[in-house]
């Protein structure tokens, strides 16, 4: 199944980006799980949105690379969609967030410009 | 596929897995609304996650597709349900 030139290192270094991958993904749930305030929760979700996605395609890069013999970079894509993607979806949820903090009368920030939300 | 290379991907999947069960339990426990849409959006990144892997895996193409579907999907659907919960609708 292995072309020729899929040499030992190329291997190792795909084992130790998908390892990284599935620990910084783990690091990532385990904050979103333990960590108390929905603010605090946002940036450990950030870390499998990021480091995690960027290793796995490093892994994939380099292991279809070396298995076609080619520069195989397709799976770039996905690292750049999510990039655009995860901000939007990020801002939107901490605005919800201090929207629904305002309505309940929480300890959230108040608007720029007023004191009070209406 | 060396003894390596299928290690670490069950040790990376076994690592998702757990990821997922832990997102899971903040989706059922989030005491807010805004909780369970993040847990959601979590569980969709490292679904995708869990793609890519399988794709190296099997040395199979049609796994990278997939995981681009799965990545726009998560996006749409997480951008509607932040969406509804700051406005009441999603499309205005």
């Amino acid at each position: 199944m292995s072309a020729p030139m899929h040499a030992v290192w190329i291997e190792a270094l795909t084992a130790v980006l998908l390892i990284a991958s599935g620990l910084f993904a783990l690091a990532g749930a385990l904050g979103l799980l333990s960590l108390k305030n929905f603010f605090l929760r946002m940036h450990a979700s950030a870390l499998p949105n990021t480091v995690g996605a960027w290793c796995v395609t490093l892994a994939s890069i380099v292991h279809f690379s070396a298995l076609e013999e080619r520069f195989a970079i397709h799976t770039w894509v996905i690292v750049i969609l999510l990039s655009m993607t995860v901000p939007v979806t990020t801002l939107l949820l901490a605005r919800t967030a201090l929207f629904r903090g305002r309505q309940a009368r929480a300890d959230v920030p108040p608007p720029l410009g007023k004191r009070r939300v209406e | 596929m060396s003894v390596l290379l299928s290690g670490a991907i069950l040790a990376t999947l076994s690592c998702y897995a757990l990821a997922m069960a832990l997102t899971a339990m903040r989706l059922f426990r989030g005491p807010s609304a805004q909780d369970r849409v993040l847990a959601l959006d979590s569980l969709y990144i490292i679904g995708l996650l869990i793609i890519l892997t399988l794709g190296i895996r099997y040395a199979s193409r049609m796994y990278f597709e997939v995981a681009l579907l799965i990545a726009l999907f998560g996006f749409v659907s997480s951008a509607a349900l932040a969406k509804f919960l700051l406005r009441g609708e999603v499309i205005e």
